[in-house]
């Protein structure tokens, strides 16, 4: 008996966008990465394009976080106190691009300032050849205050900044548009919050080749239902020719699993919860392999073990080989 | 899928002859279509048009259940290819891969310890579903032996992996008084499994490495007798799994494909090359019914069943947390109090940032019926009446001194009545998103 498997065929396609730009692309990155330009759903090559595994990249800070998990001091342990070496050592470990998130203070307490957000994301410029993502501390006007500068400093690099949400996008947009820099929309698990965010950004003027589209991410056992279905229902209107839906997908699995208990901390939790340090990896690398299946084309991790793992993955989705 | 009532008139004979007891064959093909007739009624209707609309009514994924001595599983009968579509209902099943040539006593050690796991999940039991026995042996005496060792220590269904007839019976003998899966039939021995299964009346996985092989045994199989069968597409790694089990749940429910409409069997762990656990991870969200483990582990198994029922939940049903006041890092009656909605992404929000922040803490979770902050305020089910019930009801004045009540920024506007509602209460305002509770109880509640 032959059996005709039923296959779809859509009209859209997810738009490409390249992170990062090298010497010949007006910057100074060893390499670029291309995500996008799907026509099919996840992986099913059989009925459409997938021309690019996800990116998977690795999040580090301008300084020595005071609030993460002991199994992530653990994992990068010296590598933490410089992001130069953090980032060399996330580039050794796999990543395709380093998130390199500034935080709200220094050392001392002291709010961090312009002059020291640019001399981090230099540093850190030399330190690796991957593509770059600089992120705000998440307040506002700080948000605004650092990434400015910094996106003039890097003119031409085709960093990600972010992140853009509803109530605080315009200035960044407005750099990163007049410095050849990319931008993240993030919306809350909602499919027309993420449209009407990427038609304001996109109405400044931004092209759309240079908005990834942040979902909201949710951690298994937190709510990451939500954002899987939202997820497939984006991708869909994507397929099915939305254009304002036809963005990259960008999630961040390692910072949501690393804040939930169940990863974070391995007392005072119960029993059947097992051992904290395989349960912790497991979080993670479930959040982000869940969601490489509901159509993330970016992933933010925070181990390298993840990295590894959620990579041998997507490597196996990627292979060209018959399998019906 | 079911057929309309002109879609049936036309499979009928279309004469009129009143010996159904209705009026015309429409008339009939109408009560048909709503199930208030029954097409033995009509003498005439010719065979095709009987198993055309026979199978018309049936689920175009079939139910297959099996049980143990008392914990029951069902799965298939799924209708969508997305959770958004409508839901997923029926989770599939995870059990633990056993062998009987392992030692008895460690074999039964093992058991117990996976038969005891329960973890709790927002108020939720989660449990292994039962044991998957192999007869790696081949003796029939030793997975006899094995089977009953199992039974003697779980109460939980089994499937039995014994692809040779003689196997498979001492399997099903030893496990008498259940409806375990019998796995499985495959090109080879189908005529012999099929015998043992339909004299059993249990269950049958049928094992092929193409989609067309399964169902050409499928075919071979339901002409036997045996209805209830399982499918192991017998995949190999993320992708090919992928692509089989998408294929295979499309088939059955865009084409009504009969031979491939039931529920699927996979391995996880016996993929080259995958990992164990990514792997069962993919086949929860996509379209495994019985999903068998090489490993237990606690915290992996805890993680799966999470995600299982994080997927399995339905999109118009959101987990609720239970109404109550909760306690966060033992807190003492100076604590400072907050309320929020019982909606359990709203809870895990709230409740892990001031977790993360360190303040011991009281939340009081109001019955919102389930609703974010803003939402349930909107549709009046988060308002100073219902906040100020959950106060008496939890009986918030035995466990704090002060009367201070935080509430989120978003519902501000209820600070008002909320001092009405709650005569020598200090009513304040907290931040509006759960991220800035730490910042907000330094600066706040230290001053206050």
């Amino acid at each position: 008996m032959t059996i005709d498997i039923p296959k779809e065929t859509y009209s859209g396609r997810v738009i490409e966008i390249t992170l990062g730009a090298t010497a010949e692309e007006g910057g100074t990155r060893s390499r670029s990465i291309t995500v996008g330009g799907e026509t099919a759903l996840p992986y099913l090559h059989f009925e459409g394009e997938i021309p690019h595994p996800p990116a998977l990249g690795l999040e580090i800070r301008d300084r020595k976080p005071d609030d993460w998990s002991p199994l992530l001091y653990q994992a990068w342990g010296e590598a933490m106190q410089d992001p130069a070496d953090w980032a060399r050592a996330a580039e050794a470990a796999g990543a395709d691009f380093i998130y390199l998130v500034l935080s709200l203070t220094d050392e001392e307490g002291q709010t961090t300032t312009p002059e020291r957000a640019v001399a981090v994301v230099k540093k850190v410029l030399e330190a690796t050849g991957l593509p770059l993502a600089v992120i705000g501390p998440g307040q506002a006007d700080l948000d605004n205050e650092l990434l400015v500068p910094v996106a003039e400093a890097t003119k031409g690099e085709r960093l990600l900044l972010g992140i853009c949400e509803d109530k605080n996008y315009r200035t960044i947009v407005a750099t990163a548009m007049a410095n050849g820099h990319l931008v993240e929309s993030r919306t809350p698990m909602d499919v027309n919050l993420a449209k009407q965010l990427v038609i304001l950004i996109h109405d400044m003027g931004m092209p759309m080749d240079r908005i990834l589209m942040d979902p909201t991410t949710g951690a298994l056992g937190y709510g990451i239902e939500y954002g899987y279905s939202v997820m497939e229902r984006l991708r869909l209107a994507a397929l099915q020719g939305d254009a304002m839906t036809q963005l990259p997908m960008i999630v961040t699995p390692g910072e949501e699993a690393w804040k939930v208990k169940e990863a974070k901390v391995g007392e005072g939790v119960p029993e059947t919860w097992g051992d904290w340090e395989r349960r912790a990896l497991t979080w993670e690398a479930l959040t982000a392999s869940t969601l490489v299946h509901s159509g993330a084309d970016v992933l933010v991790l925070r181990h390298p073990e993840t990295l590894k793992r959620v990579r041998a993955m997507v490597d196996n989705l990627m292979q060209p080989v018959e399998t019906l | 899928m079911p057929l309309s009532g002109l879609q049936i008139y036309k499979l009928l004979p279309q004469t009129n002859c009143k010996e159904c007891g209705f009026p015309t064959c429409l008339a009939f093909a109408m009560k048909l279509a709503a199930k208030q007739a029954d097409l033995k009624d009509c003498p005439y209707v010719s065979d095709e048009a009987k198993a055309k609309l026979e199978a018309a009514s049936a689920p175009p994924i079939r139910l297959v259940e099996i049980h143990g001595g008392d914990g029951r599983l069902a799965v298939g009968n799924e209708t969508v290819l997305f959770r958004h579509e409508k839901t997923f209902y029926h989770p599939p099943g995870l059990f633990l891969h056993l062998q009987d040539s392992e030692d008895l006593q460690a074999l039964g050690a093992k058991v117990a310890e996976a038969d005891a796991y329960e973890a709790d999940y927002v108020g939720i039991p989660l449990r292994l579903d039962g044991f998957a026995v192999e007869a790696a042996s081949g003796d029939a005496g030793a997975f006899a032996a094995a089977v009953s060792a199992v039974r003697e220590r779980s109460q939980k269904p089994l499937i039995l992996l014994a692809p040779q007839a003689a196997l498979a019976r001492a399997g099903l003998e030893a496990a008498q008084g259940t409806r375990p899966l019998l796995y499985a039939a495959d090109g080879e021995n189908w005529e012999a499994m099929a015998e043992v299964a339909k004299s059993a009346d249990v269950p049958l996985a049928v094992r092929a490495d193409s989609l067309e092989a399964l169902a050409d045994l499928t075919q071979k199989l339901a002409q036997t007798g045996v209805e209830d069968l399982v499918l192991d597409p017998q995949v190999s790694g993320y992708l090919d799994s992928l692509h089989r089990l998408t294929a295979i749940r499309r088939l059955a429910l865009k084409k009504n494909f009969r031979p491939l409409g039931y529920p699927m069997i996979t391995f996880p762990g016996q993929a080259q090359g995958a990992d164990e656990l990514l792997l069962a991870a993919e086949h929860i969200a996509k379209y495994a019914g019985f999903i068998v483990l090489d490993h237990f582990d606690q915290a992996e198994l805890y993680a799966l069943l999470v995600l299982r029922q994080n997927i399995y939940t339905d999109p118009q049903k959101p987990i609720q947390v239970q109404p109550g006041l909760y306690e966060i890092n033992n807190p003492d009656k100076d604590a400072p109090l907050m309320v929020t909605t019982n909606f359990s992404i709203t809870y895990f929000s709230v409740a892990n940032e001031v977790e993360g922040s360190g303040w011991p803490a009281w939340l009081m979770v109001a019955d919102a019926e389930g609703m974010s902050v803003l939402t349930a305020w909107a549709a009046g089910k988060f308002d100073a009446e219902r906040i100020a019930k959950g106060v008496k009801a939890f009986n918030v004045d035995d466990k704090v001194k002060h009367h201070k009540l935080i509430i989120p920024g978003h519902v501000a506007v209820l600070s008002g009545e909320l001092e009405e509602e709650l005569p020598g209460w200090e009513i304040m305002v907290g931040p509006r998103e759960a991220v800035d509770i730490g910042s907000y109880l330094k600066a706040m509640w230290s001053a206050s």
